[in-house]
């Protein structure tokens, strides 16, 4: 278990505190945070998770896209006290060390990704959408990914990525 | 005899080997600028001007700097006695860094606030009280010259008024002839609405200027890392050699991370006066409603035209609404960068454009957003022109553009307004794009679905694009040529290192500048490593956008490498002990042409060079080319749309859509479809649903992801891709041309035919993009055409 105390040392004057704990990707980390805090934050700048991206900060583009106890949050829109308590994935918790998850695979194979900013919400959208439906069709799939924007590949190769995943996954 | 290496296994040209780039991507561990964080840090945050033309009365930081954590308030005053309240753009105007005199633009930078962190910064900012006095505000070119307009740049001495250019180019007695002997004349007035790039990462940077060393680094997100040095060493005044510029992974584009930007510029300021590194993010809407625009420009165009279907002369005359500031980032030459591409497919004799600037009190801009300098828009008039003249003429669509697109004998074919065309299959596409979309079927049923009451339609587009710029005689930004360089170092164990002056930003140039060192020298893909983006490694060049990376940056690679296999015959002679005619090659091996068994491959050669080279010859095995393209290359495309029109709502859906894009040779046709298929989105998007626009106050209608709708996965449409047209460059070292636009360019049009198409009956001569359901309604309710052009009534 790690303390994580925020990026900033001396919170400024009067600033309200408060301490959570958070299971980020299977380790507990406990954090002391003002409660404004945005969970986004939270993961990027107190635990320096920065593979979860922030495009937009308001809702739409879920590039910012975790889970949380196996929801896709969009995490600008949660406070990080919200989150005490509970477990949260992130993209750097879908591969182990040794071996990367189908949709890492799937997104590489199917050419899923250029620029990348994108890609850790639409892999963890996805992974909210695989484990409660293993055999998507390509129109449920297109549905779960409805809450997340890519700028650069279309859509099309995505939708395939996460096909070649729930493939793998069943085989 | 040895057996010949297998370019495709080696990742050389034609390869779709997955992308390198990946493996961080894929894992969350790509470094874009967000996620760098240096000791010391800390955060800038900006205040933007809520009204659109104001003058500033005062600005009271008092309050902001009394919060706790808050290091540095800049205000336009300060800048200004370090003379950096103003900034010179990439076209010779100047653009405000913090507002001084007045606000000019809805989202101006007017203050800044250093503080520990980005929340502290955004509070102080809110403690800053500014008192704005309201000026009469302009929104588009008609207001802009009306009489008695108010002038928005009163800051520039003899600017009177506020027309930024007239400019033209053709030849206007010509084309008065043509028209004189036309039997019919074909009028089209329209606008191309303002767009804006938003790539989903915004813009930032890390300014970190060290006392100790004098040294500058900035972490920023541009596409042209050695343009923003020169700039930050003209317009902070620090020597070139102490600043070093890196661009991280880049979250997207789209010509959006071509200019200099105030937020660069505060950040830089503030680490020189603090001492300490300065990161700047800018959040969606500070992107949206200040950072380079596109597009913004009007149409009053006209085609003279026989009556059995032969074009004899086109005029145009574009007005553009530049914004507050004239910044665009295109060659100095063109003022309206290539808009003169318009109609370069078509064998047109003669040709007139005439286009006036114009400011306005509007985010500046007017950056090429997945485009070459204006051919989106030139591309699109052409191709909605060409669609209008068909239907006046009661020609075919298809058979129109077959009778008027320049034959594969006519090349290399010199154009109306100076260009000349390397080469094309141009009616081969057309026949492809068609069948593909079994163009006499969908008639007949097109005819049969009318006749009970259900609205088809079908648009046809078709774009080149002048890719590459440039060729230094004509092409420059600011007076620097635009060439590029490579610089390849293969290493003793036969390994190598690319660097270029390009800057990926979802291209995959790790990927693809592998790909042709893989061909040129047969060293396997995955034994290259490509980096780009630092200017203290990287050679010199201008960057990534206008599709120009593999038309120069890529030309420059194989050059280099090239130049690096004539040493390595030299070696390989050296080493077979026979003369340096007497040695061929085959990929990745020299061998004794009377003795094809007694050979050495490229890594022996390596190993040579650094081990065993002939007396007098310079060690080691690398290069750096610099590349000044001949000519410009010119892809060419067909883009093939159906769609049906719900007469109720005005809702339309995409039925079918074919492309046919020719982009020369493809180094990875996994890549190249990734491109053609992300900028059909963009095509979508912009006709369908992107809407940025403005009221009569200046207010930004479109200014957060909510309003500035781009297409999901739910909404966007299927695509058919078709490579089986293959005409490579002729000069461009592999024969390749660039193809991250076409789509994006090509592709508006022919959504926006196939809703024409489909409502042919109303008479109605235009809709404005994007072609939202109220407009459609409207078009078909009431057999008018809809403009979109601002002000757009606000609410209540
Ligand atoms: S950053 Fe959270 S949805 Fe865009
Ligand atoms: S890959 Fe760039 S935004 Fe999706």
């Amino acid at each position: 278990m790690t303390l994580i105390e925020q990026e900033q040392a001396e919170p400024a004057g009067e600033v309200p505190e408060r301490r959570i704990t958070v299971t980020v990707n299977g380790a507990r980390a406990t954090a002391v945070v003002e409660p404004r805090l945005l969970l986004s934050h939270l993961l990027r700048q107190g635990l320096r998770l920065t593979g979860t991206h922030m495009g937009c900060d308001t809702s739409n583009c879920g590039a910012c896209t975790v889970l949380v106890d196996g929801t896709p949050v969009k995490s600008c829109t949660m406070l990080a006290v919200q989150a005490d308590g509970h477990e949260i994935t992130t993209v750097e918790g879908l591969a182990t060390q040794s071996e990367l998850h189908p949709l890492q695979e799937g997104f590489r194979e199917e050419h899923g990704l250029q620029c990348g900013f994108c890609t850790p919400g639409m892999m963890m959208a996805a992974k909210a959408l695989l484990d409660r439906n293993p055999e998507p069709t390509e129109e449920d799939v297109r549905w779960a990914l409805s809450g997340n924007l890519c700028r650069c590949t279309g859509y099309q190769n995505i939708v395939k990525s996460v096909l070649w995943a729930a493939e793998k996954l069943r085989a | 005899m040895t057996q010949a290496l297998d370019e495709i296994k080696i990742g050389g040209l034609g390869s779709s080997r997955k992308r390198v780039e990946d493996s961080r991507f894929i894992r969350g561990k790509g470094n874009y600028v967000d996620d760098i964080v240096l000791p010391g840090m800390l955060h800038m945050e900006i205040l933007r001007s809520p009204l659109a033309h104001a003058r500033i009365k005062s600005i009271d930081t008092s309050r902001a700097w009394q919060i706790p954590g808050v290091h540095l308030v800049l205000t336009g005053e300060m800048m200004a006695t370090r003379n950096l309240a103003w900034m010179p753009t990439l076209s010779y105007d100047t653009q405000a860094v913090l507002a001084t005199d007045k606000v000019r633009f809805q989202g101006q930078e007017v203050a800044c606030v250093i503080a520990d962190d980005p929340y502290i910064a955004k509070d102080a900012c809110e403690a800053i009280d500014v008192d704005y006095e309201p000026l009469p505000v302009i929104v588009n070119p008609e207001q802009a010259v009306a009489d008695g307009a108010p002038v928005i740049r009163d800051d520039k001495e003899n600017q009177a008024d506020n027309v930024i250019y007239n400019w033209e180019v053709g030849d206007a007695d010509g084309t008065e002839r043509a028209f004189a002997q036309a039997d019919v004349i074909s009028r089209l007035r329209l606008h191309y609405p303002r767009s804006h790039p938003s790539p989903i990462e915004c813009c930032g940077s890390i300014a970190d200027f060290n006392r100790a060393t004098s040294k500058l680094t900035v972490y920023m997100t541009t596409q042209a890392p050695h343009i923003i040095r020169a700039a930050v060493a003209l317009v902070a005044e620090l020597p070139e050699h102490m600043i070093r510029i890196v661009s991280p992974d880049i979250g997207g584009g789209f010509g959006n991370k071509v200019p200099v930007y105030p937020g660069y510029v505060a950040s830089i300021l503030a680490s020189i006066l603090l001492e300490r590194p300065v990161k700047w993010i800018e959040d969606k809407t500070g992107n949206l409603i200040s950072t380079g625009f596109a597009r913004d420009i009007y149409l009053d165009g006209e085609l003279a035209l026989r009556k059995d279907g032969k074009i004899l002369g086109v005029r145009m005359h574009c007005d553009a609404d530049h914004g507050a500031f004239f910044s665009d980032a295109q060659p100095s030459k063109f003022k309206i960068g290539l808009l003169h591409s318009s109609f370069a497919a078509y064998d047109i004799p003669f040709g007139h454009i005439t286009a006036r600037g114009t400011y306005s009190n509007k985010a500046p801009g007017g950056v090429a957003y997945r485009c070459s300098f204006r051919v989106t828009e030139a591309m699109f008039f052409q191709e909605r022109m060409i669609h209008a003249a068909a239907a006046d003429l009661g020609m075919d669509q298809a058979e129109f553009r077959r009778m008027n697109l320049v034959r594969d004998d006519q090349f290399p074919h010199r154009t109306p307004f100076g260009f000349l065309l390397d080469s094309g299959q141009y009616g081969k596409c057309l026949d492809v794009g068609l069948k593909a979309i079994g163009y006499q079927d969908f008639r007949a049923k097109q005819a049969e679905a009318r006749a009970r009451g259900r609205l088809l339609g079908l648009g046809i587009s078709t774009m080149t694009e002048p890719l590459g710029a440039g060729n230094s005689r004509e092409y420059d930004i600011l007076g620097i040529k635009m060439f590029d360089s490579a610089e390849i170092k293969v290493h003793m164990t036969g390994k190598a290192i690319v660097r270029t002056g390009a800057r990926t930003q979802g291209q995959g140039h790790e990927t693809t500048w592998a790909q042709i060192v893989a061909h040129e020298l047969g060293i396997p893909a995955e034994d290259v490593v490509v980096e780009e983006g630092d200017t203290d490694t990287a050679p010199f060049g201008m960057g990534t956008y206008a599709s120009r990376s593999t038309p120069v940056a890529g030309a420059a690679v194989a050059m280099a490498a090239r130049k690096i296999r004539a040493k390595a015959r030299q070696l390989a002679a050296h080493l077979l002990e026979v003369s340096e005619e007497d040695v061929d090659w085959e990929l990745g091996r020299f061998y004794v042409r009377s003795a094809p068994d007694r050979g050495v491959t490229i890594q022996e050669c390596a190993m040579a060079a650094y081990s065993n080279m002939p007396d007098g010859m310079e060690p080691g095995l690398q290069n750096m080319s610099f590349y000044d393209p001949p000519n410009l290359t010119w892809p060419f495309a067909v883009y093939i749309v159906t769609v049906e029109v719900d007469q109720e709502t005005g809702v339309w859906d995409v039925t079918n859509m074919v492309a046919v894009d020719d982009c020369g040779v493809r180094i990875n046709p996994m890549i190249v479809e990734g491109q053609i298929m992300g900028g059909l989105t963009e095509a979508y998007a912009m006709s369908n649903m992107q809407f940025i626009t403005f009221d009569a106050d200046g207010n930004c209608v479109g200014s957060n992801y909510m309003d500035y709708l781009l297409p999901t996965a739910w909404e966007t449409p299927g695509f058919e891709l078709h490579s089986e047209v293959v005409t490579p460059s002729p000069h461009h070292p592999i024969g390749a041309k660039g193809v991250g636009e076409c789509a994006a360019v090509g592709g508006p049009a022919a959504f926006v035919n196939a809703v024409m198409d489909a409502i042919s009956d109303t008479g109605v001569r235009n809709i404005d993009m994007p072609l939202l359901p109220d407009r459609v309604w409207e078009a078909l309710t009431e057999r008018h055409d809809v403009s979109g052009a601002p002000p757009v009534r606000s609410d209540g």
